[in-house]
């Protein structure tokens, strides 16, 4: 990180997972919790000769946003993929088992996950994917008790596998260009089935099916943002009173949208069909064009919604 | 075992259900002290689509609009989720949290929710289908897994003898029933000495836990130690600095 820059003008892409969740606070209001002094680190690790992190790739804690108490999280992308290991997906299911406990006393206001995730750690696979269905069913429990829980998507890792769900549980979804938000990752599917049904080596193409342009156009994510901690600081300022409550009039309206996406667009095998089928402007350009263009783009009807 | 075998067992005293598209089964049966449950389910080992996971997740909210507070059953046996360029094009990911949040909204209005595991499950679908639910029961046959060995050599580098090596000394990353068991994602695991219908009635008559217990049962079970300490440590010092 540039010394010159102030925590929040930072790429949130560059920045770790720390300076993320700093830049995204009020100055200097973060408070980790079982920080890396503690080292609760994964036990699991060693047997595969791998070194592990003293915060085993996860940050959590609380601080201010806006001058109100949230909770935050945020994964670090650049130790073993930010993939969910036991002690890893352990500290989010506390904090987020916390901020359900607290709910009652008005703390916190909010729940932000700065998701950076290949999905499950491989070498605790069992302990990983029980992780995040726990994580899954404490953020249903945290909405359900009326605290907003926004994903915010930007880093190296993208979030897929349990990670791309865990996103789509969320109240609200903030994504930058480089966001890829997917279950199965490109690589896995081309292995499984053939280069002919996805060429991973083509990065116009993962963009193009799993990439932050495509979720956000098809209603997959909630708000675009240009690239700095900044931007998703506002972002998330902004969606915070707006969040959809847990409730099955919420559902029964995903439910909806969700089918018309299938009825509109389930023969599409690119997005490039997609936008030319919801009759976007110069559909060839939608990837390439900068952010300011692409903000400029009014999103296909269904996309803004609050069926999440 | 195969699905048939499975609703004999499980549902001597009648169903209706009938098959659906994408794999997908969805009705009602009989179950003692019960009355009629909802069932409804994935079958043939059939990987988890859009198609699928928005049939299922509407039966789910179908069920819950109806109001009342019959049980539901998820009976369980795909491949894993669709691995499709189509699927993840068009939001797989919102798909499969739709339809667990749609069974964690059911909960939330008093449904007992039960997956029943007769076959295979694997990674995404895994999640949004089986560790959905309250409960997860595993039946014969039934062959759980995040991630086969093979696959797990690969992206680890490890030799296949070694992880299977490995494998032995701990329940962490092995697929199978007794891991996850070990782990706490099973809550039961039937055997075939015995029909299913008098241990789902048993299950169904039990006071639900209200909170998610599966980090407590794998330090129980031993075979997942850290998971519960660590999520109490960060709620303890979460509700300090409150």
């Amino acid at each position: 990180m540039s010394n010159l820059l102030q925590p929040h003008e930072v790429d949130w892409y560059e920045a770790s997972a720390r300076e993320r969740a700093a830049g995204l606070l009020d100055p200097k209001s973060f408070t980790e919790f079982l920080g890396p002094e503690q080292r609760a680190m994964s036990p699991h690790l060693a047997r595969f000769n791998l070194t592990g992190a003293f915060d085993d790739g996860i940050v959590v804690g609380r601080g201010h946003l806006d001058g109100q108490e949230v909770f935050v999280a945020a994964q670090e992308g650049r130790f073993l993929g930010g993939a969910f290991g036991e002690v890893h997906g352990a500290k989010l299911v506390g904090l987020l088992r916390a901020a359900r406990d607290g709910a009652e006393t008005g703390v916190p206001r909010a729940v932000l996950l700065m998701l950076d995730t290949g999905g499950v750690r491989l070498q605790e696979a069992n302990a990983g994917e029980l992780a995040i269905s726990e994580v899954i069913r404490a953020i249903v429990e945290v909405r359900s008790a009326s605290v907003p829980v926004l994903a915010l998507v930007g880093g190296r890792a993208g979030a897929f596998g349990g990670g791309g769900i865990i996103t789509a549980c969320c109240s609200r979804i903030v994504v930058s260009e480089h966001a890829r938000v997917s279950v199965s990752g490109p690589e896995v599917i081309e292995t499984n089935k053939g280069v002919e049904e996805f060429d991973s080596k083509d990065r116009a193409l993962v963009w193009r099916v799993c990439g932050a342009r495509t979720r956000y156009l098809t209603g997959g994510a909630d708000r675009y943002v240009k690239g700095r901690i900044q931007d998703f600081r506002e972002a998330a300022i902004a969606l915070i009173p707006h969040a959809p409550p847990f409730e099955l009039g919420t559902l029964k309206a995903e439910q909806r949208r969700l089918a018309e996406r299938l009825q509109r667009f389930g023969d599409c095998r690119d997005a490039l069909e997609i936008w030319r089928k919801a009759g976007l402007p110069e559909p060839e350009r939608i990837a390439e064009i900068a952010d300011d263009a692409f903000l400029a783009i009014q999103r296909p009807k269904g996309a803004d919604h609050d069926a999440r | 075992m195969m699905l048939d075998e499975v609703l004999a067992s499980l549902f001597p005293s009648g169903h209706t259900l009938e098959r659906g598209l994408s794999g997908t089964v969805h009705g009602t049966a009989k179950v003692e002290g019960q009355g009629d449950v909802t069932v409804i389910g994935i079958a043939g080992g059939t990987p988890l689509s859009v198609d699928g996971a928005m049939l299922l997740a509407g039966h789910v909210l179908a069920a819950v609009e109806a109001g009342g507070r019959a049980p539901i059953v998820v009976l369980v046996d795909t491949s894993s989720q669709n691995m499709a360029r189509r699927d993840e094009l068009l939001g797989l990911n919102e798909y499969l949290a739709h339809l667990a949040k749609s069974l964690l909204l059911a909960a939330v209005h008093g449904h007992r929710t039960v997956s029943v595991l007769f076959g295979h499950a694997a990674a995404g679908a895994f999640i949004a289908t089986a560790l959905s639910s309250q409960s997860l029961v595993a039946l014969p046959g039934a062959e759980p897994s995040v991630m086969d060995l093979p696959s797990i050599s690969r992206v680890t580098k490890l030799p296949l003898e070694n992880l299977k090596e490995l494998a032995k000394s701990t329940p962490i990353f092995a697929p199978g029933v007794e891991p996850l068991f070990a782990t706490g994602a099973v809550a039961e695991t039937w055997t075939a000495d015995q029909p299913f219908a008098p241990r789902l009635a048993a299950l169904l008559r039990r006071p639900v836990p209200t909170s998610d217990l599966r980090d407590r049962t794998g330090l129980e079970r031993k075979g997942r130690l850290l998971a519960q300490k660590i999520a109490e440590r960060v709620a303890a010092e979460a509700a300090a600095h409150a």
